[in-house]
């Protein structure tokens, strides 16, 4: 395994105040919170919310963080390491630092320096004389645009708690088949009957729910069940109105251009959004595109348009 | 637990929800339910709570409020707050997305 540097995780130095940790990691916690950020880093955030979450479960508590001290100061981010056979002895755990966090959740090197302690037992409802359903589990699934429009079935991989023969926790991976109703959209909720984790006794089963998120399209941006498409257009297109053809997520359609059209003017095509009872419509946003002026004619056409064209963009700006 | 499953299971698109509903999915007080409501943070359909009905959008939303409200120890109005801005600022991001994809090619 490699070594982690939790103090430089949290960007703090090893000699710091308890309270200064924490100040540093409520600081980056607000910073890389997975709902805050959205967009493109929206996964890089997220992977650092979670290293941050790890450094702060350990250097919080005051036994982990003295024991984590106790490796020495030497080891370098991502060194490979492994831990001396005794490193932990003589340090007394408490066991209570888990209940926040979930250690599942983080990576090898925690795994292995913390793990074998404190970690959740068995409770008193594996007891097979109880009869309970069983808990409802959640989850969530990235969907293409073309399966929100179409519907479909893909296997989808999950991950789960579960506790093992011996009543540990331990994340356990399934594969489970989804079909994909057609008219889904993002933050609703498929729900997958009896696929939660399994009831104790004679208890049912719990449910599956599963988060739906449209995976973001380099084309297409979704808004609720509006969709929108850059549509690129000809300055002649643009200037004369055109009828054209264009590709969309449900086939080709016929579009009409209206004369004087200008860059970021909005089509709306009725209901042809992603589909349901109400179903959204698709907006194509304009974008003029101007032609390379690398021929003879193209550079003459423009040339012919600089002499007999009045008319000046920037009048406005009163140059 | 079985690594596949062959037979697929049923699945359906969550329908509106019952307040009780949305309790038992989300594993939340109806009081606190109904605070998000009074927030604004959650919007049902229906004019009164024994006819509200939520969106099982709604439980994506529930379900953010709990980590922020775990992670970063925030208040309702604060959550309200921090999803609006979030809200604002994806709008925003997308709009200058919009701009620079210009590609002058």
């Amino acid at each position: 395994m490699e070594y982690k540097d939790y103090y430089k995780v949290l960007g703090v130095e090893r000699a710091v105040s308890q309270d200064e940790i924490k100040r540093a990691y409520r600081k980056l916690a607000r910073k890389y919170h997975p709902d805050v950020n959205t967009g493109p880093d929206a996964a890089e955030s997220e992977r650092k919310f979670k290293d941050v979450g790890e450094a702060y479960e350990v250097l919080q508590d005051p036994e982990k963080r003295a024991a984590y001290d106790q490796l020495g100061a030497n080891w370098k981010e991502g060194q490979s390491f492994s831990p001396p056979p005794d490193w932990d002895e003589g340090f007394e755990f408490s066991g209570g630092g888990y209940t926040q966090a979930d250690p599942n959740e983080f990576g090898s090197f925690f795994d292995d320096l913390f793990a074998r302690q404190g970690r959740p037992q068995a409770n008193a409802r594996t007891d097979r004389r109880f009869n309970a359903p069983g808990q409802d589990h959640h989850a969530k699934i990235v969907i293409d645009l073309h399966e929100a429009y179409q519907g479909g079935s893909r296997d989808f991989s999950l991950r789960a708690p579960e506790l093992d023969a011996n009543g540990h926790v331990v994340l356990q991976e399934r594969a489970i088949r989804v079909s994909i109703p057609k008219g889904v959209t993002n933050g609703q909720h498929i729900r997958l009957a009896g696929k939660g984790a399994p009831g104790f006794g004679k208890g049912k089963p719990g449910d599956l729910y599963l988060e739906v998120a449209i995976k973001d399209d380099a084309a297409y941006r979704v808004e609720g069940r509006d969709v929108y498409m850059d549509l690129p257009i000809t300055p002649w297109e643009a200037a004369l109105g055109a009828r054209i053809s264009a590709s969309t997520p449900s086939g080709k359609v016929e579009m009409t251009i209206p004369k004087h059209a200008q860059t970021g003017k909005k089509l709306r095509l009725k209901g042809r959004g992603i589909p349901g009872k109400t179903a959204g419509d698709l907006y194509a946003v304009l974008k003029i595109v101007i032609p390379p002026t690398e021929s003879e004619t193209a550079r003459a056409l423009y040339e012919q348009m600089a002499r007999e064209m009045d008319f000046d963009p920037r009048a406005k700006l009163g140059a | 637990m079985a690594k596949s499953n062959a037979v697929e299971p049923l699945s359906e698109i969550v329908g509106p929800l019952t307040l009780v509903e949305l309790c038992h999915i989300c594993g939340s007080p109806a009081d606190w339910l109904i605070d998000l409501v009074d927030e604004g943070i959650l919007e049902p359909l229906g004019e009164s709570r024994p006819v509200w009905r939520f969106e099982s959008t709604s439980i994506t939303v529930v379900r953010k409020v709990q980590r922020l409200q775990s992670d970063l120890r925030l208040n309702i109005p604060a959550v309200a707050l921090v999803l609006s801005l979030v809200e604002e600022n994806a709008a925003l991001k997308r709009r200058v997305q919009l701009l620079e994809n210009d590609p002058p090619k």
